[in-house]
């Protein structure tokens, strides 16, 4: 799917946490996430600390959007 | 002589639990069960050194870990053939079964799998291990262990083994072997073929590489139209669209222009993971009050009014491609800049 929509030309990032799939599925922007079952969360977290967590992944996959790739290349926090 | 084999099961076939037990720590048992039981009677002149079983959530979110682990047991046990799965075509499992497979092929130990041609883990362990060809579901597991038992079987024997005859994934690598006519000979012939539209097989097909370009960045994020869109089965509560657990046909997109979080509106059906931390805050799937909040402090221009959902797990690739065209067309159509994709 990713590849699909990048290939309109839209910039797309694929937050996910087993990247070794998205790389060699051929994603060229990844976030990696936290867990299968909340990519974007962690209930062991209090409330507070977990939004933040999310917002801090979800601005880094942001940034990805309007940053230069040549090919598969991981945002690490 | 006989020779040794080391099994290798997640913790649903290992008969440990289900999705509720895909963190389990890798253990190590001497008590075959599952799979392994079917596939000894039949796999010639081997013994068992025992049992590894691993959650599959486990093994993906501490890979060095768990071969770690592996590669503790491989070295206490010293088998000769490392058997794992088979895995069908469960993405989280297969890909588990090409990592152990790894470790036990760098220790120098044969490598036997199951899976089906569309899980992601093949690729990562087709070059060495011997993978047989199965379907895409365990509920073939009766024709998917006699093939793995006959790889076994005949690896142990040291017989010559081929990817038609014995059902595995070629490996991609070159033999020499003899044969009747000069190449020269073959090339006409098959080139005479080609001219008279007859059948003819190469015999060196050519891999496919299907490399996206990257897309050009949103140069102002403070004016761009952010969309939402996840393969973790967000769907309203209640399932109106009635998007499958698995196998997914068909993608939904929903409303959230009146949304500042999913919490307590959106649930996930995906069918493999467990679902409780997602249905008690969906945003932990799909993160829309976060993202809704960078839009609010001048960030991002806009979330894009509708999020895109469908099931990754057991959707042929196929599927997936055609609903990333399909999703693609509508976005590029509404002038979106970006996108965020989730997986589970």
């Amino acid at each position: 799917m990713v590849k699909e929509i990048e290939r309109y030309g839209i910039p797309i990032v694929h937050m996910a946490t087993i990247t070794t799939i998205s790389q060699s599925v051929g994603a060229n922007r990844i976030v990696p996430t936290v867990a299968i079952p909340y990519p974007t969360g962690n209930p062991n977290l209090p409330l507070e600390d977990e939004y933040k967590l999310r917002y801090s992944l979800v601005e880094r996959a942001v940034n990805a959007l309007a940053t230069e790739v040549d090919g598969p290349t991981q945002f690490e926090g | 002589m006989t020779k040794k084999v080391l099994f290798y099961l997640n913790q649903f076939f290992g008969g440990i639990g289900g999705e509720d037990k895909a963190d389990y720590e890798p253990s190590f048992q001497t008590e075959l069960v599952g799979p392994p039981t079917g596939i000894m009677p039949k796999a010639g002149d081997v013994e068992s050194v025992g049992l590894i079983i691993c959650g599959d959530n486990f093994f993906g979110q501490n890979e060095d870990e768990t071969k770690a682990f592996i590669a503790k047991v491989i070295d206490e046990t010293q088998p000769d053939i490392f058997v794992a799965g088979p895995a069908f075509n469960a993405g989280r499992y297969g890909f588990a079964c090409a990592g152990a497979c790894k470790v036990a092929h760098e220790a120098g130990v044969t490598c036997v799998s199951g899976m089906y041609e569309e899980n992601p883990g093949l690729e990562h362990c087709q070059s060495f291990a011997w993978v047989a060809q199965t379907a895409n579901a365990a509920a073939q597991m009766r024709k998917a262990l006699p093939i793995m038992a006959n790889l076994i079987s005949k690896l142990a024997a040291g017989e010559e083994v081929t990817p038609e005859a014995d059902k595995y994934f070629a490996q991609g690598r070159r033999e020499c072997i003899l044969v009747d006519e000069l190449g020269s000979t073959r090339a006409v012939k098959m080139l005479l073929a080609r001219l008279n539209d007859e059948p003819f097989e190469t015999e060196l097909p050519m891999p496919s590489f299907d490399v996206v370009e990257p897309a050009a960045p949103i140069l102002d994020l403070s004016k761009a139209t952010i969309a939402l869109a996840t393969s973790g089965g967000i769907v309203p509560n209640g399932n109106p669209d009635r998007l499958q657990s698995a196998s997914a046909q068909q993608w939904n997109k929903y409303d959230i222009s009146e949304y500042d979080q999913l919490k307590g509106d959106f649930y996930t059906v995906h069918g493999g993971f467990d679902p409780v931390y997602c249905n008690e805050t969906a945003d932990r799937v799909l993160p829309l009050d976060a993202l809704r909040d960078m839009q609010k402090q001048g960030k991002i221009g806009k979330v894009y009014d509708f999020f895109y959902a469908t099931t990754g797990t057991g959707t042929a690739v196929a599927n997936a491609r055609k609903f990333g065209e399909e999703i693609g067309k509508e976005l590029k159509e509404a002038g979106v800049d970006g996108v965020l994709l989730t997986s589970t």
